[in-house]
């Protein structure tokens, strides 16, 4: 079987001859296997969210090839979902609005079906009874939450996360790290998580790419050896410990200029 | 917003009471200021003896009121509004596609905004005597000035609200494949609504000022005309009067709009507008 997310030797370059050029993507080759886990980890302006937007759909590579189970990616595609950073939501729509949208958007109109689908997904995230809440009245970590309801509103098979949690505060951030497992293991999705943080990409992931800078390439692919489900003991493992400080050692030999 | 728990406050008789002086200090301050500035302005025309040609009191301002009939003080009301208002829905029905259209195309922003920086730089006090031989006498040249003092800030209020939808909520759009219709009607207009409203609000006021203008050029009628006429036979309260009521007009303008904005689109109101 095709793997979920393939690219073969992807580059990207930004910018012409006269505006300075920049490879932000050099000679990227990886695999994501169906309802595999993997985060990609680098520093700030190695390269993460062009890999997202790549996979996405909304930009296209300058060499080289990105496959969506098999067959090459030209347009965004029905079977993706996208968290943003930031949660990205419609303050002209209620929460129950904002979790429909993708449905109003694309289709033009929003059955009953999709309407119970999404009270379901507000169940499963967490906000059953925020569902007529404006969005404004909402904290960080539960805007969050709506947007992974909206992304999995059409049922996507590939979840692509850009930093999700990055903009929330340490504990609920560590929260989320737990809650997006929980998620995960009630609708299984291939997911593609995009993160600075050594100890996020180890606690969630089952593979963890690791990124380097200028231009931006793969330096290792790291399988994590945790059991699941994970919880806050994983953190104290010693497979943990080890993984965590291999990466930083890592991603600090590298001389860096910033 | 929840009101706080009464429980949650010391109880104590003299801190509430305390509590409540300030609470209606708060409210009243401004109010209060202003009937105090009346009683100086007052006092001081009568105790310096200020000629009524050069600073009426307002106590003669209200009583110069009585010298035209109701029925007259209406039609100039009417005059003065009917050109506002219909400048301003002019203005406001021809921006707003004008800024779709900015936004949508870099070539016809290129082209058409230069134009545009140009008519709003000429001053349209100059220009409005030129209109009005042009279009003659009746309410088309004033619709036609005010339209012209209101339409800039719509135009560039909206297109730069429409520009600025964050880059993430048009990834979004994207993809999902909505089409770039939907785009506009699911996102990017949504978005502009706050930036379309302030604009709205700051051309309330430049609507009246329109119509004062086109008034003070050729009219026969409206509150501007008035205040023309009034100070030409020196009847200087008659004229405080006159533009006490566009003052008012002005504001009530000002609020209806935010009103509306409340009305249509509650979300787009900031805490403090609500």
């Amino acid at each position: 079987m095709d793997p979920a997310i393939r690219f073969a030797n992807v580059s990207q370059v930004f910018g012409g001859p006269s505006n300075g050029r920049l490879t932000a993507l050099h000679e990227l080759t990886f695999d994501v296997r169906r309802h595999e886990f993997v985060a990609v980890l680098g520093p700030s302006g190695c390269g993460k969210s062009t890999v997202l937007r790549l996979t996405a759909g909304l930009i296209f590579p300058s060499a080289g090839r990105i496959d969506i189970y098999g067959m090459k990616v030209v347009e965004p595609r029905d079977e993706i979902g996208i968290v943003f950073q930031r949660p990205v939501l419609l303050p002209w729509f209620d929460v129950l609005g904002n979790v429909t949208f993708p449905m109003r958007h694309r289709y033009g109109r929003v059955t009953s079906a999709e309407v119970n689908r999404a009270r379901d997904l507000l169940d499963l995230v967490g906000l059953a009874d925020f569902a007529g809440h404006r969005v404004d009245q909402l904290s960080g970590g539960m805007q969050q939450r709506v947007a992974i309801a909206r992304a999995l509103l059409l049922d996507p098979d590939i979840l692509l996360m850009d930093e999700p949690f990055s903009a929330l505060d340490a504990l609920t951030r560590d929260e989320m790290g737990f809650e997006l497992l929980r998620i995960w293991s009630a609708q299984p999705k291939t997911l593609l998580f995009i993160t600075h943080s050594i100890p996020e990409a180890v606690l969630l992931a089952d593979r963890i790419l690791v990124m380097t800078s200028r231009p931006g390439s793969i330096r290792e692919s790291l399988d994590v050896p945790l059991a699941r489900p994970r919880s806050l003991a994983t953190l104290s493992e010693p497979a943990f410990q080890d993984l965590t400080s291999h990466i930083r050692k890592e991603l600090l030999a590298r001389p860096r200029i910033h | 917003m929840r009101a706080p728990a009464s429980t949650d406050r010391s109880g104590r008789p003299a801190a509430r009471a305390h509590r409540l002086i300030g609470a209606v200090l708060r409210r009243a301050a401004s109010p209060l200021t202003f009937v105090l500035l009346l009683g100086v302005w007052e006092l001081a025309c009568r105790q310096f003896n200020i000629p009524t040609f050069i600073l009426p009191p307002p106590s003669m301002i209200v009583a110069s009121v009585t010298e035209l009939e109701p029925t007259r003080w209406f039609g100039h009301i009417w005059a003065t509004l009917r050109v506002a208002i219909l400048g301003y829905l002019a203005s406001t029905a021809i921006s707003i596609p004008l800024a779709l259209a900015l936004a949508a195309s870099p070539i016809l922003s290129r082209t058409l905004f230069p134009i545009l920086v140009v008519v709003q730089s000429t001053p349209v006090v100059a220009v409005a005597p030129i209109i009005v031989v042009m279009l003659g006498h009746a309410d088309l040249p004033r619709v036609v000035i005010t339209f012209l003092i209101t339409f800039f800030p719509i135009v560039v209020a909206t297109a730069t609200g429409l520009l600025a939808t964050p880059r993430e909520m048009i990834d979004l759009s994207r993809s999902l494949r909505a089409g770039t219709a939907r785009e506009m009607l699911h996102i990017r207009l949504p978005y502009a609504v706050p930036y379309l409203f302030s604009a709205l609000r700051i051309s309330t006021t430049l609507a009246i000022i329109g119509a004062v203008v086109a008034e003070f050029v050729a009219a026969e009628q409206g509150l501007g005309y008035l205040i023309f006429f009034s100070t030409s036979f020196f009847k200087v309260p008659q004229a405080f009067a006159a533009l006490t009521l566009l003052v008012a007009l002005s504001l009530c303008f000002f609020r209806a709009v935010t009103l509306l904005q409340g009305f249509l689109f509650p979300w787009s109101l900031s805490g403090e507008q609500r």
